[in-house]
């Protein structure tokens, strides 16, 4: 169990970041996701390993400005 | 107008002590459409004193439904129409202009001397590029993020959130600007005024260094 977005939300263990984003179907080119107040760079969604307890936020940008 | 008589007049209204944190302060506002044009001229008009402006962009007709230029600026760049704005609030601003397209690997040389950051640009994967840029080689600098805005009505969904450390998002998060529901000036200057208001809020209460 992790929180996203400040949700409780079961998620499969060992599961990745990369996998989550799929999985949810984010657009990767729009988001930007905060694990535990750090930023992760895109290129280490794959090595991120979500563990139970992380708090995780999934930014997804619309267009608009 | 003597600097000294506007200078008077800001604190005035927002006592000097505010007045010279805002005076000191260094915001970038990233894209100069509707929140960026809204956000810098609220920030030029309480005195923050170092602007930096950044858009690639010149101004068209269809820009003037919420931006804040007029019909004289059309075919200018945006930075030096805004520029030119923010110069007849307050003349004695420090203001630095950057017409070009942000791209990831300028962000560290960029950005470096600012201390706020708005991002205010129009496509989501421009935004997204920025916030992940940003928050990756400057975490310590506040970053303040335009989501959702788009349409009319709904004013008390446009909210501020704090996302992390230094991080924030206005928006309502989900009002994509698509055709029929486009960008309309009430609706994009409510939001831009969140994020102008944010920044003015962290300013004023900063630690003095």
């Amino acid at each position: 169990m992790i929180y996203l977005n400040g949700k409780q939300e079961e998620i499969s263990e060992g599961i990745s970041l990369a996998e989550l984003v799929r999985e949810r179907q984010y657009c990767l080119d729009y988001i930007a996701a905060e694990l535990n107040g750090e930023i992760v760079p895109k290129q280490q969604y794959k090595d991120t390993i979500l563990r139970s307890g992380d708090k995780l936020e999934i930014v997804s940008f619309v267009g608009g400005g | 107008m003597e600097e000294r008589e506007i200078w008077e007049a800001l604190c005035s209204r927002h006592s000097t002590a505010v007045q010279e944190k805002l005076w000191r302060a260094q915001v970038a506002v990233a894209g100069l459409g509707g929140l960026g044009s809204n956000i810098a001229v609220s920030l030029a008009r309480i005195g923050v004193g170092h602007l930096h402006l950044l858009d690639f962009d010149e101004v068209d007709l269809t820009n003037l439904n919420r931006q804040y230029y007029f019909l004289r600026h059309i075919g200018m760049k945006k930075t030096e129409a805004l520029k030119e704005i923010l110069l007849d609030i307050n003349p004695y601003l420090d203001i630095q202009t950057d017409c070009r397209k942000v791209k990831g690997e300028d962000i560290p040389q960029l950005f470096q001397k600012d201390e706020y950051i708005c991002e205010a640009f129009d496509r989501a994967e421009q935004k997204a590029m920025l916030v992940n840029g940003i928050r990756e080689y400057f975490p310590d600098k506040v970053l303040v993020a335009g989501n959702g805005m788009a349409g009319y009505g709904k004013s008390n969904e446009i909210q501020t959130r704090k996302v992390g450390k230094n991080f924030y998002i206005c928006g309502d998060g989900v009002s994509q600007s698509v055709p029929g529901r486009g960008l309309m000036a009430p609706r994009v200057a409510l939001c831009a005024a969140h994020q102008a208001n944010l920044i003015t809020k962290l300013i004023i209460e900063s630690e003095d260094i």
